[in-house]
């Protein structure tokens, strides 16, 4: 069978960044990651991949610069409030058996899922004696996560999110509004790690109590899916919980055997 | 009923799929309430819905349809005689492999899902075995995805304006690219069943 030439040059270009800086795109979800990388190449001025993958291979700083069109940061504070509405619920009087308690925030973007559940822990009580772990594969979005800075525009939204989320006291309470932007209090971070870690490449780092990973899987074909699917089970203790997107499951994955479904609304999961 | 003779040269489709925007839940009624059990050609649609809380279109549609109806799931095979529509909030694509996919990608036309997110991707995947129908609304999302399904040898087909609920979609595609057929919601359902025979 004859293969469309754009369909060659894409998995060319997954293998050249792959074998170059060791960043595995391969088992990405094609349709998307084709669409990231064809709104890249003007950007690069580059007529076709070919030419976009010389560049890449040539000029790391390319690399970098195209790292930021192939993970396109998108996040939110509180995204999807009966999710959290769902882990005060369920999951905190769990956590509070624990005389401490780790999570990881897999594909943690800009961090805000970060500080949402650093805010839920502080609320609930436990953020003292929580670590949160949030890991992702892009420098610059782990950069912006530690700043804790977000624009003060996006904050009337996330403090709408906050309320419906079940929150306690005012979003405003927990940042410090100035030209325009909203640095998030110290304290939220304090027991916060952001790190570099890939969920296709790298391996499991720290037994955790709850792993959250919202709409990352969905970029993932199936086998990508399973893998990551395999670290949250061999990373969260005995009954652990897991928490995916809204429109992520499990259905159709190898490891649906391996949890049980604590709320199938709101995709969390349970560690059997 | 005599059934408008359609010219379809002999082609062969092995999907449908559908975007509409503003007035579009009736025109989507209109051309796919009548097709009848047994019908094969699989259809994916993307209907623009204010983005937050959850779209019960699925139920809406399937509680009229004679055909199964289904909201996508990622990385869910596409099923012959079955209708997939877009979450509310996601991007819905189709794969090389035949699976539809989600994804969170920004908006496109101020639209997630985006019908030329969709369309795009399914011109990809099945080439010129798809047809592409474009229905009424109020935005300039479709015409590229419409446009791309033809360049790639598959069959288009745009609401006839005059009879749209909103011109702006169907006139800004026709404008963009022109389309096979131009046909009122009647036309476009016999043409459903005709390609259905092929």
């Amino acid at each position: 069978m004859k293969r469309d030439a754009t369909e060659i040059e894409l998995k060319l270009l997954a293998e050249a960044i792959y074998l170059r800086y060791g960043h595995d795109f391969r088992d990405y979800s094609g349709a998307s990651h084709k669409r990231r990388v064809m709104h890249a190449l003007p950007e690069f001025g580059c007529a076709t991949i070919s030419a976009l993958q010389s560049r890449v291979l040539h000029e790391p700083a390319v690399f970098q610069a195209l790292l930021q069109f192939l993970t396109i940061p998108v996040s939110e504070m509180f995204r999807d409030p009966s999710y959290y509405l769902a882990l005060r619920r369920d999951v905190v009087p769990l956590l509070q058996t624990y005389p401490s308690i780790k999570v990881w925030v897999a594909g943690c973007c800009t961090g805000e899922e970060v500080y949402s559940l650093a805010i839920l822990l502080h609320e609930e009580g436990l953020l003292e004696r929580s670590l949160i772990y949030g890991t992702d594969i892009n420098p610059a979005s782990l950069e912006k996560a530690r700043r804790g800075i977000f624009p003060l525009a996006a904050m009337q939204r996330y403090a709408d999110n906050y309320q419906k989320a079940g929150g306690k006291r005012q979003l405003s309470d927990y940042y410090t509004a100035a030209y325009e932007a909203a640095l998030l209090d110290r304290f939220l971070s304090a027991n916060v790690t952001f790190a570099d870690h890939s969920l296709a490449t790298d391996n499991v780092f720290s037994e955790t109590h709850l792993v959250s990973c919202r709409n990352v899987l969905i970029y993932f074909n199936r086998k990508l899916q399973d893998r990551a699917l395999g670290l949250f089970h061999a990373s969260l203790c005995h009954r652990g919980f897991l928490g995916l997107g809204a429109k992520e499951s499990m259905d159709f994955s190898a490891c649906r055997d391996r949890f049980e479904t604590v709320d199938r609304r709101e995709r969390l999961y349970r560690k059997l | 009923m005599t059934t408008p003779a359609f010219d379809l040269s002999g082609r062969t489709v092995d999907a449908v799929v559908i975007g509409a925007s503003a007035g579009g839940l009736e025109a989507l009624l209109a051309i796919l309430t009548q097709l009848p059990p047994g019908y094969h050609l699989p259809l994916v649609a993307v209907l623009h819905l204010p983005s937050h809380g959850d779209s019960r279109l699925a139920e809406v549609l399937g509680a009229r349809m004679r055909l199964p109806v289904r909201e996508a799931a990622d990385k869910e095979k596409v099923e012959p005689g079955t209708l997939y529509v877009a979450p509310g909030g996601y991007h819905l694509l189709v794969e090389q492999d035949l699976s539809l996919s989600l994804s969170c990608d920004p908006p496109v036309h101020y639209s997630r899902p985006s019908i030329d997110v969709m369309m795009e991707s399914a011109a990809d995947a099945w080439g010129e075995r798809l047809a592409g129908i474009l229905l009424t609304g109020a935005n300039e999302d479709g015409a590229g995805g419409l446009a791309c399904i033809g360049e790639r040898g598959g069959l288009t087909i745009v609401q006839d304006p005059d009879e749209a609920a909103v011109s702006t979609m169907p006139r800004a595609a026709i404008a963009r690219r022109a389309p096979d057929h131009v046909l009122g919601l009647a036309g476009i359902h016999a043409l459903l069943l005709e390609l259905d025979k092929h």
